[in-house]
């Protein structure tokens, strides 16, 4: 009979993603609500050295599935091999984050298995040994209770969501054999951003600017720069081709939930809302009081960006030091 | 070059979303219905290839009657022809069941490419199109924002977190759209006028020899328990001040000592 709760993690060139540890975590609460195990998964080359990392989160076991061929992330090779892992290990539960890569992996994994999956939780509640998994839909206007029927759920959390708790508790480490299978896809070339830009979906404080900004960001980046945040802009900004496609925040953007959220010159379309509502914290700066995004901010500056942001820069450089 | 699209009507991203009376599903009636975003993406990546392959391009949504709305639309950008899956027994499936209907479709239709949008903008599922691609035993390629073809083989640039990386494979394939990969053209006049002409086929899921009781609402493994409004935020509250700089200090005291955020 299927138990346990396996949590698939992920890392790439040799770091885990943040959404790990919040997946382990959220794992070890969930294992202890039904009173059964967590096993970890690590795939990739090279990366035993990396399970001590996930070891204070509190799995019971680390399987490190390490072969040449899942260096670089394909669909094929991962799903292939974690399919294999879950047959042997035979879990209720998957647990992974709702990260790029997470979300191409679990859709297929749940075809091969034939398992129900809740895509992008945002809470995950176990009653009566059941779950119910709170996930966002119509990019936010609505939030579902969901519950998986079937021996085996698949729950995919939303990055920067769920807590962080150390909870160390004996751990196994494994290295089972790994069955690559047949790839039918091939990475010929990679292009990583370098340098210190955090992604926008893990970023603890998100600075977007708007059709506000009339084009101009260094306003923007030089506040993310004080706040050690990363820059976001709204739909608008992006078909005018002032920012790339991958700082959008919104419905046809990116999902963005960080602690602190600072909205400037946006004046807060329903679809932009939809990608930034789940932020702890919102700040927007605009001229137009009558702007909808001040009826989703918690605190609010009517003012022009351009004058306010440099001001707010200023101000956070002197208690940042 | 056979391309085949797959393409959902959902409720366009402006529409204001109310919960039904039944507390699980959501009011239908004044929802404006469109093509989905990253659909109409997928329409115009494929035309595009065709035009440049030769070969045809065939558009299939399951839905109710008004789903044939969103395939006329594509036949007026430019598809040849369209499927239409409607069928009261398949009303309600979840992810896979839509996708296990999907891919027997496509069992009957002859494709070397099959393009989809990353995701629906109802449900959210990112689900549909990697499960077509599992159920027809071809590769899939997720996020992608360039296409070039070349021997048989496709070379697809896709988004990852914090980059791109370029996946190859051998056709038949399936990949789905994002953002940045082509602007979607408007259906023109001359166009909305031919795709009156052009050819839909209306299917039963039975027709496709699916089996309506393994499908639809009743045999959905992901069941909606409660649909609720996000938690509503405390009234906003303004910061005063004179200049730009009273207001940016008070600011940032209120997030540095009160709310103890930065």
């Amino acid at each position: 009979m299927a138990q346990g709760v396996f949590v698939v993690t992920e890392q790439r060139d040799g770091a885990f993603r943040k959404v790990s540890f919040e997946a382990v975590s959220e794992a070890r609460r969930i294992a202890d609500s039904l009173g059964t195990d967590v096993t970890a998964v690590v795939l990739g080359s090279g990366v035993e050295d990396l399970a001590g990392e996930l070891e204070k989160y509190g799995p019971d076991k680390i399987l490190v599935a390490d072969d040449a061929a899942l260096a670089d992330y394909t669909t094929d090779a991962y799903s292939n091999v974690l399919a294999d892992l879950v047959a042997s290990v035979d879990p209720a539960v998957i647990l992974m984050g709702a990260t790029i890569q997470g979300k191409d992996l679990s859709a297929r994994l749940a075809a091969r298995l034939d398992a129900g999956l809740a895509m992008d939780c945002t809470a995950v509640k176990v009653s009566d040994g059941k779950l119910t998994c709170t996930r966002p839909m119509f990019g936010g206007k609505i939030f579902a209770d969901v519950q998986i029927e079937g021996e085996l759920q698949i729950v995919v959390i939303r990055p920067n969501v769920m807590e962080i708790s150390e909870n160390a508790k004996q751990c196994v480490v494994e290295k089972p054999a790994v069955q690559v299978g047949e790839v039918k896809t091939a990475i010929v070339d990679k292009n990583i951003d370098t340098g210190d830009k955090i992604e926008l979906t893990e970023a603890d404080i998100v600075v977007s600017g708007g059709r506000g900004t009339g084009g101009d960001f260094a306003v923007i980046e030089q506040l993310a720069a004080a706040l050690g945040g990363a820059v976001g802009a709204s739909r608008s900004v992006v078909d005018e081709g002032w920012r790339p496609h991958s700082d959008q925040v919104g419905q046809t953007g990116k999902v963005v939930s960080p602690v602190l959220y600072v909205a400037c010159g946006i004046s807060g379309a329903i679809q932009h809302l939809a990608g930034m509502s789940t932020s702890k914290y919102i700040v927007a700066i605009n001229k137009d009081p009558e702007a909808p995004i001040f009826s989703k901010a918690d605190l609010g500056v009517v003012g022009d960006l351009f004058d306010v942001v440099p001001a707010v820069t200023e101000e956070v450089k002197k208690i940042r030091g | 070059m056979e391309i085949v699209v797959l393409v959902k009507q959902v409720p366009d991203t402006e529409s204001l979303i109310e919960i039904a009376d039944d507390g699980v599903s959501i009011k239908t009636q004044d929802i404006k219905w469109v093509m989905n975003p990253y659909d109409e993406i997928a329409v115009e990546e494929a035309l595009q290839i065709r035009d440049a392959q030769s070969g045809s391009v065939t558009v299939v949504s399951m839905g109710p009657a008004k789903a044939a709305e969103t395939i006329r639309t594509a036949l007026a950008m430019g598809a040849d022809k369209g499927v239409h899956i409607n069928d009261p027994a398949a009303e309600g499936s979840d992810p896979l069941a839509t996708a296990r209907i999907l891919a027997a479709a496509l069992k009957e239709l002859p494709f070397d490419l099959i393009i989809a949008g990353h995701r629906a903008v109802d449900e959210d599922n990112y689900q549909v199109a990697s499960a077509v691609a599992e159920f027809l035993g071809i590769p899939q390629i997720s996020m992608v924002i360039k296409t070039e073809m070349a021997d048989g083989r496709i070379r697809c640039h896709r988004t990852i977190d914090g980059g791109t990386v370029v996946v190859e494979a051998a056709l038949p394939a399936l990949f789905t759209t994002q953002r940045g990969l082509n602007e979607p053209r408007y259906a023109s006049l001359p166009g909305i006028m031919k795709a009156k002409k052009k050819p839909m086929a209306v299917k039963t899921i039975a027709e496709l020899g699916i089996d309506p009781a393994t499908v639809g609402a009743a045999n959905r493994k992901i069941r909606v328990a409660a649909l609720n409004f996000p938690p509503q935020r405390e009234a906003v509250r303004m910061v005063e001040g004179e200049a730009a700089a009273d207001k940016a200090a008070e600011l940032v005291k209120v997030l540095h000592e009160e709310a103890k955020i930065i």
